[in-house]
């Protein structure tokens, strides 16, 4: 009865990537921006908590309490600093920022911490599952990582459609200039956008430290995921990204039921097809 | 006549149109000279140093072909790093064929081809920046797809035959000539191809998309002839990085870094002009040769230099001595002048 | 007293110099009516008195304050808002979510949310439904709705009558006296003269850039206002081309 096994795990690794995926998806609809240090970041983060916890001995929950809000203070400045400056020098120069910096953070991180393989230790609770009807194990991690995901989407979503700043985003993410009329600062737009993004991306990293093994090179396969798993959902919904999410998790872990070597195989080919037979991903975002 | 004929008239009246500027016919004899003296380098210097340039070659023809997908076809690609995996497994596996490497090369650019004609159709159904990511994801496949050929050597790659018979002066020579002649091809192919009718309907389309499709542009096979020509151009450097090296390592000819090279290459030299490209190899190669000494901070410097220049250099190095000196030396524009000459634009 | 004081400005729209050494005062409470043929340059001057198009040269004030050079955002809050052409909704949001936006940078005032569904009063029952789904007439309302939660001083609307069938041109424009009643100013553009002559207390009629006839409507006759739009006649021409 492994099959169901697999979709289950699945499901729950899809929320992560969902996760991972937000920001992603928030900066390209709000800036037009594809931030291709995205996976990097991720893998910052999750280097960050490792030299917090056994540097400083603080437990897991400290640590990401205190990483979140400061890689959304990151993201702000990051937003004013450089990227403000890219988007106005041309779509390329965005393209080619982001892609200097993941250059750039991930030599750091090899100069820093070295090419060796890491893995941030979650103690008992990362390992520890419990049994549903006898067939299927649930980590309480993969659970906890799936709710967390699922709480962090909610509030996102609360936040966009409750709050004035979050209708600006959504405002300046279907018009800038219109947005810039009825009074949208756009540099502290992007910077909330930016801020939120990092934010979610550092929350993920966290995740993936606990759940897998990471080295600095390996932000740029990150962000293949992420980038599937918003075409797969469709531009412009967080809950199409979290469909989009879920349906490469499942299928990454029912290829790895098949064969573990068809994990990645199985997610890209999924992702090709949706760009081909359904471009638009399958939740379409409302704007189209 | 009609309106338009009598309107055509006038104008062409008014103006001369001319193609060349006067420094690119200089330009054009200097360019003779520098391509006699390389070509008689390996007569002139030690094997280090034609070496090193085989690199250095690799690299201008990837920028131009790079400059040539997103330049002037507008097609921001990362993921152009398929077909230089694709050429160099070509040439693997055409050695093992029997057939000589050198000449497998120019068969990997055609196997390129091939490959790209069907790889086109998803991606041309993304659009501008997922076009850059999904070209990505399509690299990544062809890298898990050859990884599972065992007879390709798997996941960690295979050694090149055939070329072990061949006197190693000899070879260094030879590989060196065929990266002259991988990087002149790829630039005379660029110039060419801009000069003609692709040229004109690539700028139109590059200035306005719409505009030129009413005005009978097949937008989608200009970019298509580009796509290819453009796969072909990185299939034959993966070959000559293959014969280069001798063997081929999956996860680092597949590698996303290349892409990282070719778009800062290319933005460093000036975007959108046949020079920039070159003048961003040399740039980069100098920094390689310069820095490398320094590890990884090597690459964090090079990526500092690569936003700094997106910031400060839009158009890039060529775009600066352009507007210092209006110096052309492959002109693919044209050169609008009042019959009183006094120039227009 | 001067709501607005424009003094020689020039805007370029690309290369084009679209407005030309434009001069013009708006006092308070009045609804002053900017007309003109296709390229005189009105959108431009909204646009630049918005802050979107920055101005070239020349000045502008508001309540005595130098506005020049403010960004769109801050002349939100300095009490100006700008009703776009082509109405320029939000298609993702829904109709009240498209007024809220004009109450991001809420300035103290009469208009309220309630305040606007009670000048259109259809607006209340569809407010959740998305504004791409209205007609031409409805999105025009919701975006003079937006603008006016922002409580401005200072209301442009821009090409009002632009692609909606007269008799709803009609219907929108009967709630212009209610705004102006409550204490904002008004400067429209407008390319249905009649209509700009009938609503408002003073017209400048604009010919490539400039100024070409201005007064109240009930002291212009057709003829002149005739040959101000279209440029004909000596005493017009001349003033409008060097």
């Amino acid at each position: 009865m492994g099959w169901l096994n697999a979709v289950v795990q699945g499901l729950l690794l899809g929320g992560l990537y969902a996760l991972f995926a937000t920001g992603l998806s928030l900066m390209f609809g709000v800036m037009r921006i594809v931030n291709l240090a995205h996976g990097d970041l991720a893998v910052v983060a999750s280097f960050l908590a490792l030299a917090l916890v056994s540097g400083t001995g603080l437990p897991l929950w400290v640590v990401l309490v205190v990483t979140v809000p400061l890689f959304a203070v990151l993201g702000y400045l990051t937003q004013r600093a450089l990227l403000q400056r890219s988007l106005s020098a041309g779509p390329l120069a965005t393209l080619l920022v982001t892609f200097g910096l993941s250059i750039v953070l991930q030599n750091v991180l090899l100069e820093i911490f070295s090419a060796d393989t890491r893995t941030l230790d979650g103690g008992s609770f990362a390992t520890g599952s419990f049994e549903l009807n006898g067939t299927i194990s649930v980590g309480y991690l993969s659970l906890t990582t799936f709710l967390l995901a699922c709480l962090a989407l909610t509030g996102i979503q609360l936040f966009l459609s409750r709050t004035g700043l979050g209708r600006m985003l959504r405002a300046s993410s279907d018009d800038r200039e219109t947005a810039n009329l009825v009074g949208a600062d756009s540099r502290h737009v992007y910077g909330i956008a930016t801020a939120i993004a990092f934010a979610t991306v550092a929350l993920a990293g966290l995740m993936f430290a606990i759940r897998s093994s990471f080295d600095p090179a390996i932000g740029p396969s990150r962000l293949i995921f992420a980038f599937e798993a918003v075409v797969i959902g469709g531009l412009g919904s967080l809950w199409g990204t979290l469909l989009g999410g879920v349906v490469l998790g499942v299928t990454q872990s029912v290829g790895a039921q098949i064969d573990p070597a068809l994990t990645l195989l199985a997610g890209h080919l999924v992702f090709l097809a949706v760009l081909a037979f359904r471009p638009q991903g399958l939740l379409a975002g409302r704007t189209t | 006549m009609t309106i338009s004929q009598m309107l055509t008239t006038r104008a062409t009246a008014a103006v001369d149109v001319t193609r060349a500027a006067r420094s690119s016919k200089l330009s054009a004899v200097a360019l003779l000279i520098a391509v006699a003296v390389l070509t008689a380098l390996p007569f002139l210097v030690f094997s280090t140093v034609t070496d090193t340039l085989v690199n250095l070659f690799v690299l201008v023809a990837l920028a131009s072909m790079w400059n040539l997908l997103a330049g002037f076809g507008g097609l921001v690609s990362v993921g152009q790093q398929a077909y230089i995996g694709i050429g160099a497994y070509s040439v693997i596996a055409l050695a093992d064929l029997g057939v000589q490497p050198y000449l497998a090369v120019p068969l990997a650019a055609l196997t390129c081809a091939v490959f790209a004609l069907p790889t086109s159709w998803p991606a041309f159904r993304l659009r501008g920046d997922y076009f850059a990511v999904g070209t990505w994801v399509i690299a990544e496949v062809y890298r898990l797809l050859v990884v599972r050929v065992d007879s390709l050597g798997g996941g960690s790659g295979k050694g090149l035959t055939g070329l072990s018979g061949i006197d190693q002066v000899l070879r260094g020579a030879l590989t060196y000539w065929v990266a002259l002649a991988l990087a002149l091809a790829t630039i005379a192919g660029c110039y060419l191809l801009l000069r003609g009718r692709l040229g004109l309907s690539l700028m139109a389309v590059r200035d306005e998309e719409t505009a030129a499709s009413s005005a009978g542009i097949d937008v989608r096979r200009a970019k298509q002839v580009v796509y290819l020509v453009s796969a072909v151009g990185c299939g034959a450097a993966g070959g000559v990085i293959t014969v280069s090296s001798l063997s081929v390592n999956p996860d680092a000819i597949f590698s996303v870094q290349w892409s990282a090279y070719m778009i800062f290459i290319v933005v460093i030299g000036g975007i959108g002009s046949i020079e920039g490209p070159l003048i961003g190899a040399v740039v980069f190669f100098g920094l390689q040769q310069l820095l490398s000494d320094y590890g990884s901070w090597y690459l964090v410097l090079l990526g500092a230099i690569g936003i700094a220049a997106a910031l400060r250099l839009p158009r890039g190095l060529w775009g600066l001595v352009r507007d210092r000196t209006g110096l052309s030396l492959f002109p693919v524009g044209y050169f609008v002048q009042k019959r009183d000459s006094d120039v227009v634009s | 007293m001067t709501l607005l004081s424009i003094r020689d400005l020039t805007v370029h729209h690309g290369q084009l110099r679209a407005v030309d050494g434009l001069s013009l005062d708006l006092a308070e409470g009045e609804v002053l009516a900017i007309i003109g043929a296709n390229g005189a340059g009105k959108s431009t001057l909204l646009r630049a008195l918005a802050g979107l198009n920055p101005p070239t040269s020349g000045s502008v004030h508001l309540k005595g304050r130098d506005i020049t050079r403010f960004p769109a955002y801050m002349r939100v809050s300095e009490g100006i808002a700008l009703v776009p052409e082509g109405r320029r909704l939000f298609s993702s949001l829904t109709v009240e979510e498209n007024l809220l936006t004009g109450a991001y940078r809420r300035r103290p005032g009469p208009w309220s949310l309630a305040r606007v569904y009670e000048l259109f009063p259809w607006m209340a029952d569809r407010r959740r439904q998305r504004a791409a789904q209205l007609s031409g007439g409805e999105q025009q309302s919701v975006a003079i709705g937006r603008a006016l939660l922002s409580n401005p001083d200072l209301l442009l609307i821009d090409e009002l009558s632009l692609g909606l069938a007269p008799v709803i041109v009609g219907r929108i424009y009967q709630v212009l006296p209610d705004i102006v009643a409550t204490g904002a100013t008004a400067l429209i553009v407008e390319q249905d003269v009649s209509q700009a002559l009938r609503v408002a207390d003073r017209v400048h009629c604009l010919l490539e850039g400039r100024s070409v006839l201005h007064g109240r409507p009930q002291d212009l006759t057709a003829e002149q206002v005739e040959q101000a739009y279209f440029g004909i006649g000596a005493e017009t021409a001349g003033k409008g081309r060097d």
